[in-house]
This record gives C-alpha cells, structure tokens and sequence, in this order.
C-alpha cells in the first residue's frame, strides 16, 4: 500500500526527503543548548568570568538562530511537499478515475468515489505531514537527547532509562484501551447524525405520524450512548496528564537527590545539573507526542487504503493496438452476446442476443424494468465489454476500434443524464467544441428546444446551475438530446430520453430525426408505447432476452408482453381489468 | 500536555469552518447562554477550578525548588556534610508534587464528565427543539445547514469544552503564579521576560495572521475543487460517452493547482510557528543566561518584592525553568483563544436552533376513542373503540360536545402566502364529503401540495377557512389533527430499521399482526416476503436496497397501518415501469377505499376515477368536475389529457 502511495509523490521528493533532514538537524541544535549552557553556567556564571558568558552566549545565540533556519526550512519543505503530495494524490486518482470504465464506477459507486477525493486525501495530507516532521522529530529528539545526558553524568540518565518505559507503557497502555472505544463513539456519531438526517428529511412523515415523541426519544437514547462512552474514554485518558507530570517529577525528584550527592562529591557541576533537568523534559515530551502521532496515523490508515483501492484499480476496457480509426456506417450487429454485470454472478443480464440492424434504421426497444435494456445498448459504444460473442459496428468489431473514434460515432443520451455548471452554450458544445453558434441553433431546433432556450432572458447564455436544477426535466431531456446530436453521430440512441416530454413534443422531435438525420442509426429506448410505434422495428426485451422482433402491428400479433404493455397505455385501465 | 484524541480527526471530515477569528466578534449573550448550561455542575466546576490551580501551582514549584537546590540545599550539604535539609526538602515538594498529580487526575476525570453532559445537553434541547419546529423551517433551511449544527458547530464547541477552556484556565494561572513567583526573585530580569514575551507575541500574532488569511484562501479554493470533483464524478459517464476525459483533466489541473499553492502557503506559515516560537524560547533562555550572569557578577543589586537580595546562580537558573513556563502558556493562550472564539460562533449557530420559533398550537380540541349509546349520542371511551369522536370543551359554558370523527373536509375562500406579498393560493374553496375522492392536477408550482399542507396544518391560515368535521381546523390539537389524517408522500422516507418498524411507524402500538395485514391489503406482502429476513430485514440509506416501487408500497402500507379516515395521496413523479406502476397503484386503490382521499395527481390515468377533479393554475382553480364532465367541456383538462401540454 505505501508503495502506490509514495509513487504520487513524485517531484515532491527532494522536499520530502529534505524536511526530515532539516528536522534532524534541528533537534541537534537544540540537543547541543543544553550542553553549551552547562558550561556557560560552570565557567562563566559560577566563576565570574564575563569574556566566558559573552563568547559562550554568542556560541549559544547563534545555535538558536541556527536551530530556527533549520526549523524554519524543515517547515517549509514539509508543508511543500506534503501538499504537493495531496495534489499529486488527487491528480493521480481523478486521472484514473477519468480512465474508469463504466463497470469500474459501478464498482465505488460516486458517493464514494468522491469521499476518496476529498476527505480521505486531506487526512493523508495530514498523516503525511506529520511522518516527514514531527515522527521524525519525536524520535530523534528522544535518543539524541539521552546520548547527551549519557556523555554528561551516565549514572543520572539511568534515571531517565527507568522513566521512559514507564510512561511509554503507560501511554501504551492508555491509548490502547481508549482507541476501541472511541472507534466505536464514532460509529454511534454516524449513528447520530443518520438520525438527525433521517429526522430532517422525513420530518413530513415524522409530523404527519406524530411522532415527535418517538423520534426524540430514539435521539436521546443515541445521544446516551456518546455520552456514556465519550466520558469512559476521556477518563481513560484523563490518566495521561498525571501519568506524565508523575514521569517528570519523580525524575525531577531523583535527579535533585543524586545530583546533590554527585554535586557534592564534586562529580556534576552545577551547569550540568541544570543540563539534566532540560533532557528529563525533552525526553518525556516526545515520548508524548509520538504516542500522540501513532493515534493520528492510526486513523489516517483507512483511508490510505481506500485511496491505495482506487489507484490499483485497472480499467477493465483495454484499447487495442493499432485500433481502426473510423467508422464506416451506421450497421450494427450483435452475434451470440452475453453479458453480466458481476462477473461471478450466477445471472446473466444479456443472453444470447442476435440481430442485425442495418445503417439509418429506427429502432425502438421496449420492456421492463430489469429487462436491460440499457444494458443492451451500453455495449453498441463500449461502455462495457460483452462477456462473449460479439458486438460490430459498421462491420467491425467494437474492441478493435478507437476507443474515442467509436464513441463520437455512437452518441448515447444516457438515462441518468446531467448538465455542468457553465452556460447553456457551453453544455451543448461538449458535443463539439468547434460548432458555431447557428450549429447549436440547428440541434437545438430538430430536439424543440431553441423555442424555450430562446424564450430564457439570456437565451443560450443562460448559465445552467449544477445538475442542471434550473431547467425543468423535460427542458433538461431535450438539452441532452441536442448535445449529443451535435457530435453528429452515426448512431444515435435515446435511452427513455424523453420520459418527462409531453407526448406531443416527443412526436415532434422524431419527426425531425427523420426528416433531417436520415442517415443516423436511431435507438430509441422507452416506457411509452407511442414513442416507438413508428419505429422501422421494435425489439422487445424480457429478462435479458430479445422476446420478439418487428414491427408495432407484427407485434401486436405475436408478442403478448408487447400487447399487454400496449392495452395498459392506450386503453388507460388496470393492466389486470 | 495536550490531551489530542482522534476526535480531533473529525474536523475536516465534516469541513470544519476555519481562518482567523475575529476578535471583535467575542458574543457575551452566547457565552452567558452557554454558562447556563454549565450551572447544574456547579460543584464538579468549583472542584475542577482549585484542582488547576493547585497542579498549576505544583508545576510552578519546581522552579523555586531548584532554586533552594542550588542555592541553599546543596551548599548546606557542602558545609555541614549532613544530608537532612536536602530530605526535608525533597519531601517538602514531593507533598507538593503528589497534589499536583492527584489534582491534575481530578480536574481531568471530572472534565470529561461535564463536557460531555454539557454536550448531551445541549445536543438533546437542540434535537427536543427541533421536534417542535414548523416545517416553514425545514422547507427555508437546507438539510445540510441544519445537519451542521449538530456535526460542526457541536465539534468545535466539543473541542472548547473539553480542550481549549481547560487548558485556557491552566494557562492563565500559570501565567499569574510565574509572574509572582518571577517578581519575587528578580523585578529587573521579570520586566525584561515579560519585554520579550511581548515581542515574541508580536511576532506569532503576525505569522499567525498570515497562516490565517492563506488558510481561508485554502479552504475556498478546497471547497472549489471538491465541488468541481463532485460535479464530474457524478456525471463521469457524461464525461466518457461525450468522450470528455482530456478537457475534465485539463479543468481539474488548473483548480488543483491554485489549491496546491495556496495550502502550501497556509501550512508554510502554520509550520513556522513552531521551530520560531520554540527558538526564541532558546534565544530568550540564552539571553537571560547572559544578563543574569553579567548582573550577578557585575554584583548590581537585585530588586525583589521582598526587598533587596543578592543575584544568586540559583536564581538565574531557576528563571531559566521560569522562563520557558511563561513562555509557553502565553502561546497556548494565544492558540486557545481562536479555538474558543470559532466556538462560540458554533454554539451561536446551535443556540439559533434552540431559540427558532416553535410550532404554535393553541388547539384544544382532541380525538378520543368514543362510544356511540343506543339512542345515537356519544360519549368518550377508554377502550379502543374503533370509533373516533372530536372532544369540543367549550370555553362559554363549559360545556363538552363530542362529534364523530368521519372525514368531512372543507376549504372556504383560501389565500396563501409562503412569503409575504408572494401568494401562492387565490380563492381556493372546495368540498369533500366523507368517502370522496379529490383530485388535484396542475404544473408544478400551481399549488397542489400547498393545499395539502393547510389541511394537515403544516402551515396555518387564518381562523375558519378550514374546516374538519365542521370544527375549525385551528381549534383542534395539532397531534390529534394529523392522527385523523395518512399522508403517503411523493418522496418517500424510509427509515434505518426493520422493515417491520417502518410499517409500524405509522401507528406504534399496531402488532405484527396488524402491521402484516396491512402490508397484505396493500399488496406488498409479496415482495416483503421474498427479502432475505422478510419482514425483519434492515433498512438503511432511506431503503437504498429496495427499487423505487418497493420503497412505495412500504411507505402505503405504513400508511394503512394507521387507518385514518381522510389519507392525502402525493404521486410519486418519477419514471416506474407500467408492472410495477399498476402494482403501486393497486396499493393505492385498496387504501382510498372507504376514505376521504385527496389525490395530488402526475399522472393523469390515476386520477379519472376520482369524484372531483381540482385544476389548478398559478394557485386558481381554472376548472372543476369529474373526467367525464371536463373532457366534454375541452378546456385545460383536456389538453393535459391528450397530451398536448406538459405536466413538469
């Protein structure tokens, strides 16, 4: 896992191998203070002897200054290289993510796709920060700091040898017992807070049931809980204070009766005494803050990992070499496809499909829900590959084409279609930057839509809000059906595009595909019998399968899904009258 | 030490607010408001107070203890070889010590237990409150504001409690006892400590600053790219099939790097603060080494509080242990002190909450289980009757009439407004017998759903527009009112639980029995069954399991469970297949029967049957009648009908 993630690092490494290396000599400089004011304080204080003070105290300020450049630089280079690491993690991901097939955004699903690019790379940034510097800082401080004591009085630093296991034990032992349970108060904030999001949203059926009461008592239990297991855990490590300062002060205590003694017995100056009480402080205080630093990175743990699932993940659509870089016609074929969406699953969502659709045909397909029809056509443009048997485009195989080559010929107006944030203008040309205004103006008119876009104050400036909130569905529809036109494609599929345009518009717009896209191979998947009764044939699906073929009176004939579906709409009664 | 714990994770998992606070935004009515809560731990609280002192206290000793050490201790030892002053004093301040500790462990132990009862209390009057809210506000603030308050803005109030005020109040008595303690022993190298604290804070306060203004920058152009990450992840396959990837990249690329330069700089400055305010600690440490040393020498005379002394070597080195605990709690402070004040923002946010006007219900009247007496008069029963009656004390003669709940609906000449000046319904009268089917059919926005939101008194009008069983709606109890009323939504919402509990939710005290039979009547039965624990299985996610019709026969059947006489239907709009439709509508069909039901209609083949059809326009009704009647007379209705304009 560290490895993947170290490769986003990138050309972050000099300052990334240069924080910690600044870090080090940082806290040498600030292990040597404490030696350098023993002897100021020996020589120069005790002994009366100014020349010493100031020479040593120059010696000592420009150690401080020194320790504060290297401070300084490590600092920087830090938060340089831990950022550009986070960039570089996002970069990284959202290009892969660019990569994703289909079936591989199925697979995060976007909610969680998006959580893995923001929050989880955040709390790396912040894991990531922390190792370069202050893990680095913490552990060295401790040794560097009892080498010193040790060249100083070796039989004092014993003391602190008997102190460092004793808090690291204790601070082990603590945080150890804390950790799981503040795991689990933060499952019951999740807990919490889906109350409170359940309670907000439903908070019509919560007042039409009355059921205040019922609520609140449920929050309250919850809120119960976090403070039960909050107040368990914070006295666990209400331990940690006490624990720490007992460290100090018994060391404190120690140093004061051995160093007396060795003071006395004239093997420790002064100086050194005062030298021994700074590295007691020095020593114990990193102790804390690595411990500190386990916690933090502990935590971070999770969602290295789920950054690591998503830049390991490999699309599972491969472009062949030397792909074939146009698409002669319209002609679509499928021999003998299969298709599931989990590859262990027992249930195939295609199976066994066979038709031949020639260039320029209008085709409708209708079925259920679950019958796949979307599934159907998602493999005309590869975006997903079939599990056997074969797909063909103008005669050739869809693997063997450019991936990009493929999909500008196959314009598909997906189901769950969205517009960007940007102007209307700007959301059509996704389907060709190049096209000039009146381009625009033409698609719009074939999917009657330059009537309401030139009705808008702004026309086809006006800026469209994310997810497209501030058009209506059916103005939305025929948007999409007018950017994917503009690609020009040679085939066309409308997968239940028009669901939410009333009946006559839709009419309008196939009329206009047919009188002025000729040529295009046209799909048109639907829920409403009338949308595809013109169509040239209709497929209809069921469970997977192609049910029947043919045209709207054949089917009427010999499909009895097709006529059932049939009577429920234009009769208008109950499908079981 | 500071007491960090993986909480503090939390943060920016939820965008914690951040930047520099404003000083001048210090609230005195939120910090008074807050004190409130503090009051009911009065005792723990006086407790916590001298248990920081005297740790404070304790830690302050060591210095003055090193200071007898060098000075007196040790040359006593030297001079008269004996061992016991030394003793004396290493009990001496081992006592001290040993309180220090134990009143360090109480202040922290008991800490725990009033942030966190603080904490549920307020979260429990946040969450008590907002039961009472009306859902005016619910429909004028976004859920994700509200949610705010409870994850944020009780995060950072958390963090205070239990972090910044403690170790605030440590820090200060620290600062105080030092600066005793410091004056006791040298007014001349005190005033230059407290010269150089003063530069030191000088200097943090402008690198500090800087951090701030860079991490503002850093947290907009966050919410920038994670918005622009949202935006073309939720419309990736948008951006694959328009063959998008390079120009998506592209964008991506510009917005990550002003983010990458603009963190760097925020981080750059937040890690200067450290390696500078430590070193000068080191320069000022060198500097009082220097000064004392030369005063001492130099032998200029010492100014104490206690009158004139000699600048002894146990002094200086004692101030040198004095110095860096000044130094520190100062930065402490400094650092507290924006937590405390973003803090007090977010307890601002959460009292605003607690104090939003409640719901008001000034209604009295009640539905009571009744009795009908042979000769047809009612009278009220304990038992479960299956008979309701409306309970009508009146107030003139004291009186008590009892009328029988049946279903009987009518709306007299209503306006409405949402905002001022905006009204939404003109002249809306309308009637509904008991058993009839009203249904309503317009655009969006043409006011169907606020008709419904009248009669359920979601929003209240003017007195006896509306009437219920002849009783001004106003008069009867909310809760009563709206248990005489199912409501089957068109966003439905399910909640994390059974599914057995979600069917329940409609009337608590229904047994599986009848929870089961009512999903029966609906027809639900069926697919419940069919689920891996049937009836036991979990929900979450609002139902993300189940398909869209699923999720709709469970909220019909928990609509059915308890069996109102009048049941307001919202369609759902979104795309079902006709199967699954018919199924739903089916459900629907078994549950208007024999009750009043007002229909709010999408689709139009669901509403032919009803008795009256409303079409509303702009908030007016423009037509009224059964389908026969308005087909005949080809005028909206009609149009809708054969499909000539749009519903959306």
């Amino acid at each position: 896992m560290i490895k993947t993630l170290l490769k986003s690092v990138g050309k972050y490494k000099k300052d990334s191998l240069k924080s910690p290396l600044f870090v080090s000599l940082e806290v040498i400089m600030e292990v040597i203070i404490p030696l350098l004011m023993a002897r100021l304080i020996d020589n120069g204080i005790e002994k009366g002897n100014l020349p010493y003070i100031v020479k040593m105290g120059i010696a000592l300020l420009i150690s401080a200054l020194f320790s504060m450049l290297f401070g300084a630089i490590a600092g920087k280079s830090a938060s340089v290289a831990s950022c550009g690491f986070a960039a570089n993690l996002r970069r990284d991901m959202y290009y892969r993510v660019q990569d994703f097939s289909f079936s591989n955004i199925d697979k995060f699903s976007t909610a969680s796709l998006v959580t893995r690019l923001t929050t989880d790379v955040s709390n790396v940034q912040m894991a990531f920060q922390m190792i370069i510097r202050i893990a680095i800082r913490s552990p060295f401080m401790l040794i560097f700091s009892l080498i010193c004591s040790f060249t100083v009085n070796v039989k004092l630093s014993l003391v602190f040898l008997a102190a460092v296991p004793i808090l690291g034990f204790g601070l082990y032992f603590i945080f150890s017992k804390a950790h799981p349970i503040f795991e689990k108060v933060f499952k019951i904030y999740d807990k919490l807070n889906r109350t409170v999001q359940e309670n907000i949203r439903g908070v019509r059926v919560v007042k039409s049931f009355v059921r205040e009461e019922h609520e609140d008592e449920k929050f309250k239990n919850t809120s119960k809980e976090i403070y039960d297991n909050f107040t368990r855990a914070e006295k666990l490590l209400a331990f940690n204070m006490p624990l720490m300062t007992f460290c100090i002060d018994a060391c404190m205590i120690l140093i004061a009766w051995l160093g007396a003694k060795a003071v006395v017995g004239n093997e420790l100056t002064t100086g050194e005494l005062m030298s021994l009480i700074t590295y007691a402080m020095q020593i114990l205080s990193s102790l804390m803050m690595l411990s500190m630093i386990f916690v933090m990175i502990a935590i971070s743990r999770a969602s290295a990992e789920r950054i690591c699932e998503v830049l390991v993940e490999e699309s599972d659509i491969k472009e062949k070499e030397n792909p074939v870089k146009e698409v002669k016609d319209g002609s679509i074929s499928f021999k003998n496809v299969c298709f599931s969406y989990s590859k262990h699953g027992e249930k195939r969502c295609l199976d066994n499909i066979n038709i031949d659709i020639k260039s320029g045909e209008t085709i409708g397909i209708i079925g259920g829900t679950g019958s796949s029809k979307s599934t159907f056509v998602s493999l005309i443009s590869r975006l997903y590959d079939a599990d056997c048997g074969e797909v063909t485009v103008g005669g050739i195989n869809v693997r063997d084409y450019d991936l990009k080559v493929l999909r500008n010929a196959v314009s598909v107006v997906l189901q769950k279609n969205v517009l960007f944030s940007g102007t209307l203008a700007e959301n059509l040309r996704w389907g060709d930057e190049n096209a000039t205004d009146e381009d625009l103006k033409r698609v719009c008119e074939y999917a009657q839509a330059n009537g309401f876009i030139s009705e808008m104050p702004e026309g086809y400036n006006t800026y469209i809000e994310q997810g497209g909130t501030n058009v209506s569905g059916g103005q939305k529809q025929r948007i999409c059906i007018a950017r994917a036109l503009l690609k020009k494609p040679k085939i066309l599929i409308l997968d239940d595009s028009t669901s939410a345009v009333d009946t006559a518009t839709d009419k309008k717009i196939r009329e206009a595909f047919a009188a002025e896209i000729p040529d295009t191979t046209k799909l048109i998947i639907a829920q409403r019998i009338d949308s595809v009764i013109n169509s040239d044939r209709i497929i209809v699906l069921d469970d997977g399968r192609i049910s029947a073929v043919g045209t709207h009176k054949e089917l009427l004939e010999i499909s009895d899904i097709y006529r059932e579906v049939y009577n429920s709409q234009t009769k208008g009664g109950r499908s079981d009258e | 030490m500071n007491n960090s714990k993986p909480g503090q994770m939390r943060g920016p998992r939820h965008g914690a607010p951040a930047g520099k606070p404003d000083l001048k935004k210090f609230d005195k009515a939120t910090v008074k408001r807050l004190f409130t809560y503090f009051k009911r731990f009065k005792l723990k609280i006086g407790i916590v107070i001298v248990s920081i002192i005297i740790s404070s206290v304790a830690s302050v000793m060591s210095a003055v203890f090193l200071k007898s050490l060098i000075d007196k201790y040790i040359p006593e030892i030297v001079k008269t070889g004996s061992y016991k002053i030394l003793i004396t004093g290493i009990i001496y301040i081992g006592v001290i010590y040993l309180s220090g500790i134990l009143s360090g462990f109480i202040y922290n132990r008991t800490m725990a237990v009033i942030s966190q009862g603080v904490l549920k209390a307020i979260r429990d009057d946040m969450f008590s409150h907002m039961q009472t809210l009306p859902i005016r506000y619910f429909d004028s603030n976004s859920t994700g504001d509200i949610m705010s308050r409870y994850t944020n803005d009780c995060d950072t109030l958390r963090q205070m409690i239990s972090q910044s005020l403690p170790q605030a109040l440590s820090s200060v008595v620290t600062i105080i006892f030092v600066f005793c303690t410091m004056l006791s022993m040298s007014v001349w190298i005190t005033l230059f400590i407290v010269l150089f604290s003063v530069l030191l804070m000088i200097i943090t306060g402008k690198i500090a600053g800087n951090s701030g203004k860079y991490f503002m920058m850093q947290q907009k152009s966050l919410g920038d790219v994670n918005g622009f990450i949202e935006e073309m992840i939720n419309g990736q396959k948008v951006v694959k099939v328009f063959c998008h990837e390079e120009k998506a990249k592209e964008e991506f690329d510009k917005k990550n790097a002003v983010l990458c330069e603009n963190a760097t700089k925020a981080n750059t400055f937040a890690n200067l603060l450290g390696p500078i305010t430590n070193n000068l600690g080191h320069v000022l440490y060198v500097l009082l080494a220097i000064v004392g040393g030369a005063l001492a020498i130099a032998d200029v005379p010492n100014l104490t509080l206690t009158g004139m002394t000699a600048l002894t070597l146990g002094t200086i080195a004692s101030f040198l242990t004095l110095s860096r605990q000044f130094i520190m709690p100062i930065n402490q402070v400094t650092q507290q002190l924006s937590s405390i004040i973003m803090a007090l923002a977010g307890a601002k946010r959460v009292f605003e909450l607690i104090d939003e006007e409640p719901e008001q219900d000034d209604g009295y009247v009640t539905l009571v289980n009744a009795k009908i007496l042979d000769d047809g008069t009612i009278t009220e029963s304990k038992e479960h009757t299956g008979i309701w009656a409306w309970k009508h004390p009146h107030k003139e003669d004291g009186t008590v009439t009892y009328t029988k709940l049946q279903g009987n609906v009518v709306l007299d000449d209503v306006d409405f407004e949402y905002v001022e000046g905006k009204r939404v319904l003109h002249n809306i009268s309308l009637y509904a017998e008991p058993g009839q089917k009203v249904a309503f059919v317009g655009a969006t926005g043409a006011g169907k759903t606020t008709i419904t939101n009248l009669i359920n008194r979601f929003y209240d009008i003017a007195d006896g527009k509306v009437r219920y069983d002849g009783i001004n709606i106003n008069k009867i109890r909310k809760p009563d009112l709206r248990r005489s009323l199912g409501v089957v939504l068109q966003d439905v919402n399910l909640f994390t639980g059974t599914v057995m509990e979600n069917i329940r939710y409609g009337r608590l005290d229904a047994t599986d029995e009848e929870c089961i039979a009512a999903a029966k009547r609906v027809s639900a039965d069926g697919f419940i069954r069919m689920l891996p624990d049937g009836y036991n299985t979990v929900l979450e996610g609002d139902g993300s399991g189940l398909s869209q019709g699923q999720r709709q026969l469970i909220s019909i059947a928990r609509a059915a469970v308890s069996d109102p006489p009048v049941m307001i239907l919202d369609e759902a709009t979104s795309s079902i297949d006709t199967r699954t439709e018919a199924i739903v509508q089916r459900a629907m069909d078994a549950l208007m029967d024999g009750r009043t039901v007002f229909v709010i209609a999408h689709r139009l083949s669901t509403v032919k049957n009803s008795d009256v059809i409303i079409v509303l326009e702009h908030g007016r009704i423009i037509e009224r009648g059964s389908h026969e009647k308005l087909i005949a007379e080809k005028g909206k209705y009609y149009q809708l009908y054969t499909g000539a304009f749009e519903l959306e």
